[in-house]
């Protein structure tokens, strides 16, 4: 093990080395959990991953699980002894996770067993709640750094059941269609053979049966698409293959029935398979990300009441009424509008706004929902319930209400509004034909038209290339909700970018200093009293400043929401606000600054400027040839002259939006006939990222915030925007020339057709070898794609 | 050649087996999750007796 990082966790130590058994740790913390696991002979946690472990936070914020109601609500199941818990631990990483958190009851023996699910970051524990109750566990779980994240989202929602009927009817299909192919053999070689007079019966016979649950239960989610289809008015691809299907089912049965042939039971049962398989190969989820967030999955389950009695009680949240107090402590969510009572706060709005940098406030201010409170507990008076809130009232908007699926149309769609017409063409004139020669075999085209031109390969287009697409992005930490999406990407003309958070990174700062310079002893003395500050500004402002000896820090105190004061070597330093040092305000400094003061002497300010991300100019010079692009933003335009010189000329900018207007820009963009993306992050642009044809929230860390969107992007990889966004129109130019590829086929196909020799064998190659080609060829085309991309990402980079 | 019908009788009854034990493991959730318990087999019983001699464990280690 590297010494420089610390066992348990893997981050550098950077500040205080601690030393326990031999091992090196960057804090307590670790420590301790390093002490918890080697007392109860855990130790294999660290064999199977090096440092997998995670900080504990400190402080109980589950007093809420005290109270058995709110309990109840959370519990999977609840019965006599027995209680199911599902938790959701965004830390769940690598297979020390699994190993650790499956061997929970060797910490806590009332535990019966715990269960993992990887993929869906969630741990399932049954645990009998007369002898350990569920704040113990919760305890348990954050003492060792496996902190679950509980919010209102989990509160009694009714578990979904997962729907594994695609499942079953793929498993049906192939089922089906392995044993059909098996008796079909005989036929296909040996066409006048004694003995397959003899047996054809029976092999016929069988070979019904087997394709009865293929065609009635496998095939069945076709028929009732077509059918919805028809009832909306609409030809979707659904339509003829539905229409196939049924004829080719009806055709064999009678071809059967009087022994006129051996029927075409092989394709249909390999058509419906392969369709079914495509349909599975689409669906990529990302279970362990959340699409459909709303500002439930920010908000804690409870809160904690100040009685009138001055007592504390936990309350559900929803109970909470105006005049309610609240008490919120360090790292709490404000849960509605409130005004501030009694000392001071320091409020971070990063899940609103995006703004890591925490906003101070005074006695008597109003506080918005969606802040968190950093630093000492704070007391609030509740102007508006929650549901009133300014942030959670974005929610009421219909945009919520509404699926935008509904009226969106798939190019498969677009090209079958002309494909089932030309069909039923081709099939009605090829009988109008032969039915002057001979009706039967008039009867014969007409169905056969049908069946070949059935389109299968057409139908898997699609499927296979976003599917394929889809994973390739995920892989890019682009997690995109379904493969619409990339539809709706090719599509996109405009594209809306938000500012804070977005095109600035929250988690780095840029920090400038005015003022005097410092001496060595004095950077020693300012740097010694940041240490013992937890504020986000003390240790982004310690990690800014060069390294020096630590001194011993005589006297320390910290007033939460304005500053610091220390005494060292008999020197005092202040370290804080403008008004904490006593400095007035200047009128200009909209940034967040901090002051320093020694013994009396003003020394000069910090300033925190936001931060541009990396390669922002040429993302933003690449999209301009392509793109109309432009900014929102919920700040003031301070900035404006700096994203100028910055942006290409043209770029739109539009500054102090509330959400709301956020959302009605692009509505209003829409009604101009635009294709919108918006790139968001935070709470406030909710809105306007669900009003969008495509909403992608950036987010830092994905498996902990974003809003409800459309996409996820890993906020490392903004750089490739432009990539992905040309990938999507490949992958259209893929799904077109397959088509192309596809309507080949077809003609062929009903070349046979039409003049009336489709032979059951003839249509048992055309099928799997269409289907076959189709789906490599989109593969591969969609893999070059990606990679002539992916070599002109890295080569930029 | 008659012992056909009973020979593809066999294979059909054994490919419905099959079937049915798929149908089964679908149904007891095993395709929810296709990655945790990759992981899980993984893991040595052994270690779960180590608590017994913590002065072993210890040992190991270093």
């Amino acid at each position: 093990m590297d010494t420089n990082n610390c066992f348990h966790c893997g981050l550098d130590i950077v500040k205080d080395e601690i030393i326990f058994e031999a091992r090196h740790f960057c804090c307590n913390g670790c420590k301790t959990v390093y002490a918890i696991f080697s007392e109860n002979g855990l130790m294999s946690y660290y064999d199977f991953e090096n440092a997998p472990g995670a900080t504990p936070s400190g402080g109980s914020k589950y007093n809420f699980l005290e109270n058995e109601q709110i309990v109840e609500k959370l519990l999977d199941f609840n019965e006599g002894d027995t209680q199911i818990i599902s938790l959701q631990i965004p830390h769940i990483h690598c297979s020390s996770c699994i190993w650790i958190l499956e061997n929970l009851n060797r910490l806590q023996k009332d535990i019966v067993s715990s269960q993992v699910d990887f993929h869906q970051k969630k741990v399932r524990i049954t645990y009998n709640s007369s002898s350990v109750s569920l704040k113990e566990i919760v305890d348990l779980l954050c003492a060792i750094g496996y902190e679950p994240y509980i919010s209102l989202d989990d509160y009694g929602t009714q578990k979904i059941k997962t729907n594994r009927s695609l499942t079953y009817k793929l498993g049906v299909a192939f089922f089906c269609f392995g044993n059909i192919m098996l008796l079909s053999f005989p036929e296909y070689f040996e066409v006048n053979e004694f003995w397959l007079d003899q047996y054809k019966n029976f092999f016929r016979g069988l070979i019904f049966l087997l394709a009865l649950p293929s065609f009635f239960y496998s095939a069945s989610g076709y028929y009732v698409a077509a059918w919805k289809s028809i009832r909306a008015k609409m030809l979707n691809i659904e339509i003829p293959i539905a229409l196939g299907i049924v004829v080719m089912f009806v055709r064999s049965s009678i071809d059967m029935l009087f022994n006129y042939g051996s029927g075409f039971f092989d394709s249909l049962t390999g058509l419906v398979f392969f369709m079914l398989l495509g349909k599975m190969f689409q669906i990529k989820t990302y279970s362990f990300l959340s699409f459909e967030r709303d500002y439930k999955s920010y908000f804690p389950v409870a809160v904690t009441r100040l009685k009138t009695d001055g007592l504390e009680e936990s309350v559900p949240i929803y109970e909470i009424q105006k005049g309610d107090r609240l008490l919120i402590r360090n790292q709490e969510l404000i849960p509605a509008d409130s005004i501030l009572i009694a000392s001071n706060a320091s409020i971070d709005y990063s899940f609103v706004t995006g703004e890591a940098i925490p906003v101070s406030k005074k006695s008597g201010d109003k506080l918005f929902a969606g802040g968190k409170q950093l630093g000492n507990a704070i007391e609030m008076e509740v102007l508006q319930p929650v549901s009133q809130s300014y942030l959670t009232q974005l929610w009421s908007n219909e945009i919520f209400e509404k699926k935008t699926s509904a009226n969106y149309k798939s190019i498969t769609d677009t090209i079958s509004r002309y494909f089932t017409p030309a069909l039923l063409l081709i099939a009605f004139s090829g009988l109008g034909y032969w039915i002057l020669i001979d009706i039967n075999i008039a009867f014969n085209v007409f169905t056969a038209v049908l069946i070949v031109a059935c389109p299968c390969a057409l139908a898997l287009t699609a499927p296979f290339t976003l599917g394929n697409i889809l994973r390739i992005l995920g892989r890019q930490k682009c997690y995109l909700k379904n493969a619409c999406v990339i539809e709706q990407l090719a599509k996109v003309d405009t594209i809306v970018f938000d500012k804070t958070g977005t095109i600035t990174t929250s988690s780095r700062s840029n920090i400038t200093y005015e003022g005097k310079t410092f001496s060595a002893s004095e950077n020693e003395m300012v740097k010694s009293t940041l240490s013992g500050s937890n504020h986000p500004l003390s240790r982004m402002l310690y990690d800014f400043l060069p390294e020096a000896e630590r001194l011993r820090v005589a006297f320390f105190a910290e007033i939460s929401g304005k500053g610091i004061e220390a005494k060292i070597n008999g020197d005092s330093i202040s370290i804080g606000s403008a008004d904490f040092i006593g400095k007035p305000l200047r009128k200009d400094s909209l940034k967040t600054s901090v002051h320093i003061d020694i013994n009396g002497n003003y020394f000069g300010h910090f300033t925190f400027n936001n931060e541009y991300r990396n390669g922002l100019r040429e993302l933003f010079a690449e999209l301009k040839k392509n793109y109309e692009l432009k900014l929102l933003s919920g700040d003031n335009d301070g900035e404006r002259p700096l994203l100028q010189k910055m942006l290409p000329a043209g770029t739109q900018m539009v500054f102090n939006q509330m959400p709301e207007q956020k959302l009605q820009f692009i509505e209003n963009l829409q009604k101009q006939g635009k294709n919108v993306l918006m790139i968001g992050d935070g709470l406030n642009d909710a809105g306007a990222l669900a009003q969008s044809n495509v909403g992608i929230s950036l987010a830092e860390n994905v498996n902990v915030f974003s809003p409800a969107c459309d996409a996820i992007l890993d906020a490392g990889e903004f750089r490739k925007i432009n990539s992905f966004l040309q990938l999507s129109k490949n992958a259209m130019l893929v799904i077109k020339m397959s088509f192309g590829l596809s309507l080949l086929y077809n003609v062929v196909g009903l070349s046979f057709a039409l003049s009336g020799n489709l032979q059951p064998l003839v249509a048992a190659i055309i099928m799997p070898l269409s289907t076959v080609s189709i789906v490599s060829f989109v593969t591969i085309m969609s893999n070059f794609y990606a990679r002539k991309l992916k070599i002109q990402t890295k080569s930029e980079a | 050649m008659s012992v056909i019908y009973l020979l593809i009788s066999i294979s059909i009854c054994v490919a419905i087996g099959f079937f049915i034990a798929f149908i089964r493991a679908v149904r007891s959730g095993q395709y929810d999750d296709d990655y945790t318990p990759s992981v899980r087999m993984l893991f040595d019983d052994e270690l779960r007796t180590k608590p017994e001699n913590p002065v072993e464990t210890k040992q190991k280690q270093i």
